[in-house]
């Protein structure tokens, strides 16, 4: 199958990682993997903090960059929900609504694809020790991807799966929330590191980079002996 | 109390309440209860069924909202009631305080009611010199406590713990027992049994109106309500102008929706519905009864984008569930209307100047919308908040505006985004160090205050993957 992949601005620049290990999963998993080079970033930076008018031309550029992609994949639940929310965005503009219905007829989080258009629940993954996921809040209740990330991580072999309390709390990175208000983002973030050393795992998986990047950069901050990996990273390892 | 309960800034509230762990560990337990009785109450039900249900009646009345609110008028006036209807807190205030002075009252007994708060009743009627008590446990805590603030809707004093509450029971009641709660409750009990007896007039909000027949529902678990409508000969019910149901039918279901979302009860100990004055062979009941309607800033939000929030039935669920409230506690929004529902309905009855920073308070994670009984959007209207203050009300801050027009620009042109990341790695440079940014610029200093930020890579995932097309990376 041919996946275009959208990467994430986050991913292009900062977590570049996880682009390459989502690229090596997908061609395992037999996809052909094309990366169109107009794209940008989904827009939810500044949609979020309400320049809505500022963040239409980056959602037309993205739009305009996939028109002719069979699928697209995308590494990120919440950059995956925000492609969808485009029709929702450009209701009142039937030309770009129309589009955005195609778009958003067409992506995929990266694990809802494996799972449910290439119909893979194992994917041969190798890692050993335990870990917890964290289901972060865009792709588990917006986008409504619960399963998929569990069953994959299921077969990876060596791998035990542990659950952490107050599993659905929001990590506290929401975008620029943890930059404007930082204080309760630290709140926030403590308790979900909290949650993870109570269960004691060596890793701590999430779909999203945004959410990593919050909760890793805080675990590095305070010499915290858990690992925050993207579900990408641990798919591929063997 | 009026809506607005500090005159702080909302980053000195902030600071204050996340120092005090007694709130904080206080709302976590809460919380907690509070969920996990609510998940055993709607689990077992198809709750997404009731929701849609939910949703089509409040959405049903708010579309036909002058309809049942003339109805409901007639209705209450065919029993004898009277109905005031306030459009501003003022007129609410100034049409009881009437009452009270022709009533010559010296004491008022009150259920637990948010709008009376919203409107400030308790201090108008203090001022005629009428002695007002609060009979709804949390209410008469915090009033006990020199009128601490309610922090939440429904538990009004979530934010104390047992240890607190016996101090104030001592201090200003000659409470000498224990810190059992149902020692504390039975005390309470006994002291607001005389005032009951002895109050002239009684005093109630309104959990739902039934418009067909005219009667007012009340919900509560202390069956405070009940007696607050059946002892005192003269009964006032306020209410928001939103608060009604056509018929019964409608208010069963909502009723019942409102005590699982809220507390994770089938249906409370008391359900109160109080129709019309008392007639010739009841031996209970008010003697005159008055229903005052209070819009206050509702009907601007009726036929805006914002009209969903007047969907709302009070149930809290979207402040047990938050994660933002968790942590910094009610008081912090500066409203008594607090958590995901105050930080929507705040700046629309009380004006952005007081509650621009509380649509901010949240990282749109949607929990709240999740469990709302009557699928009110309320992360989406969290986010309309933000663009009318960005897009209509011009309040954001400029060098914030210009970095996201700066974002606008390098996003949806690709020449500049490329050559920006490029750039950008370069830039950030002399600020990493161990491939860590611990202590970063601009925008990004507000993230390394708490956290670090991954060095930008020298290669960008794009530069990979074109070697990688090319046979280029090794494996
Ligand atoms: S907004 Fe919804 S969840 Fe929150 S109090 Fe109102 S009805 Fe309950």
């Amino acid at each position: 199958m041919n996946v275009s992949l959208f990467a994430t601005c986050l991913v292009d620049m900062v977590q570049s990682n996880i682009g390459k290990n989502t690229v090596e999963l997908l061609e395992r998993l037999g996809c052909t993997v094309s990366f169109p080079k107009g794209q940008t970033c989904c827009g939810q930076p500044a949609y979020n903090s309400g320049y809505v008018k500022a963040s239409k031309e980056t959602m037309k550029n993205t739009i305009q960059v996939f028109e002719d992609a069979e699928v697209i994949v995308c590494p990120s639940g919440s950059c995956a929900y925000m492609l969808k929310e485009y029709v929702h965005i450009f209701k009142d503009e039937p030309l770009w609504h129309e589009k955005a219905q195609r778009i958003a007829d067409k992506t995929y989080e990266l694990t809802q694809f494996i799972v449910d258009v290439l119909k893979i629940e194992n994917v041969g993954a190798k890692l050993n020790g335990t870990a917890t996921y964290h289901p972060s809040c865009h792709m588990t209740r917006l986008l409504k991807v619960q399963k998929a990330p569990l069953t994959l991580l299921q077969h990876v072999e060596g791998l035990e799966l542990l659950e952490m309390p107050l599993k659905e709390n929001c990590c506290g990175f929401g975008g620029t929330f943890s930059i404007k208000m930082g204080q309760i983002s630290e709140q926030m973030v403590d308790e979900k590191i909290a949650s993870a050393e109570q269960i004691a795992v060596h890793y701590l998986i999430g779909a999203d980079a945004g959410c990593l990047m919050n909760i890793g950069g805080r675990i590095d901050r305070k010499n915290i002996d858990i690992k925050t990996m993207h579900i990408a990273e641990i798919l591929n390892s063997r | 109390m009026a809506m607005k309960i500090s005159q702080q800034k909302f980053n000195e509230r902030l600071s204050s309440n996340l120092e005090n762990d007694f709130m904080r560990g206080a709302v976590a337990g809460a919380q907690h209860r509070f969920q996990t009785r609510r998940s055993a109450a709607v689990d077992s039900l198809n709750w997404e069924e009731w929701r849609n249900h939910g949703e089509e009646i409040r959405q049903h009345v708010l579309e036909n909202l002058d309809y049942y609110l003339y109805e409901l008028s007639i209705n209450v006036e065919a029993r004898g009631g009277h109905v005031f209807f306030a459009q501003t807190a003022e007129e609410a205030t100034e049409y009881i305080s009437t009452i009270a002075k022709q009533k010559s009252a010296k004491k008022i007994v009150k259920a637990k009611s948010m709008v009376t708060e919203e409107i400030n009743l308790n201090s108008h009627l203090e001022q005629l010199g009428c002695e007002v008590i609060e009979t709804d446990l949390g209410e008469y805590i915090l009033q006990l406590d020199d009128h601490d603030p309610p922090s939440h809707i429904v538990t009004p004093a979530l934010h104390k713990n047992k240890d607190q509450i016996r101090e104030v029971f001592e201090q200003k009641i000659g409470y000498t027992a224990s810190s059992q709660p149902e020692e504390l409750a039975l005390h309470a009990r006994k002291v607001l049994r005389e005032h009951y007896l002895t109050a002239d007039i009684g005093i109630t909000g309104c959990n739902f109106a039934v418009a067909e027949t005219g009667s007012v529902c009340l919900v509560t678990n202390e069956g405070n309500a009940d007696l607050v409508t059946a002892l005192p000969k003269t009964q006032i019910s306020v209410m928001g102008m939103e608060r009604l149901v056509p018929t019964f039918e409608e208010m069963e279901v909502l009723v019942g929706m409102l005590t699982r979302s809220a507390v994770g009860q089938k249906l409370t100990s008391y359900i109160t519905v109080l129709t019309g004055i008392k007639e010739a062979l009841e031996v209970d009941g008010p003697e005159e009864f008055h229903l005052v309607i209070v819009d206050n800033g509702r009907s601007s939000i009726l036929g805006g984008e914002f009209q969903s929030i007047l969907q709302c039935i009070r149930c809290a669920a979207c402040i047990n569930t938050c994660p933002v409230y968790r942590h910094v506690g009610g008081h912090t929004y500066g409203s008594i209307y607090s958590g995901p529902i105050g930080a929507v309905l705040s700046p629309l009855l009380g004006g952005y100047d007081d509650y621009k920073e509380l649509p901010y308070a949240s990282t749109l994670c949607g929990a709240c919308t999740d469990v709302c009984p009557v699928k009110i959007p309320l992360h989406q209207l969290l986010h309309k908040h933000r663009e009318v203050i960005v897009e209509r009300e011009g309040r954001a801050p400029i060098s914030e505006s210009l970095l996201m027009q700066a974002f606008g620009m390098g996003t949806s042109s690709q020449s500049i985004y490329k050559l920006g990341t490029k750039v950008a790695s370069t830039v950030m440079k002399p600020f990493t160090k161990n491939e860590k940014i611990t202590n970063g610029p601009g925008p990004l200093k507000n993230w390394t205050a708490y956290r670090d930020f991954p060095s930008l890579q020298k290669e960008r995932f794009r530069d990979w993957f074109e070697q990688h097309n090319k046979g280029g990376n090794p494996k």
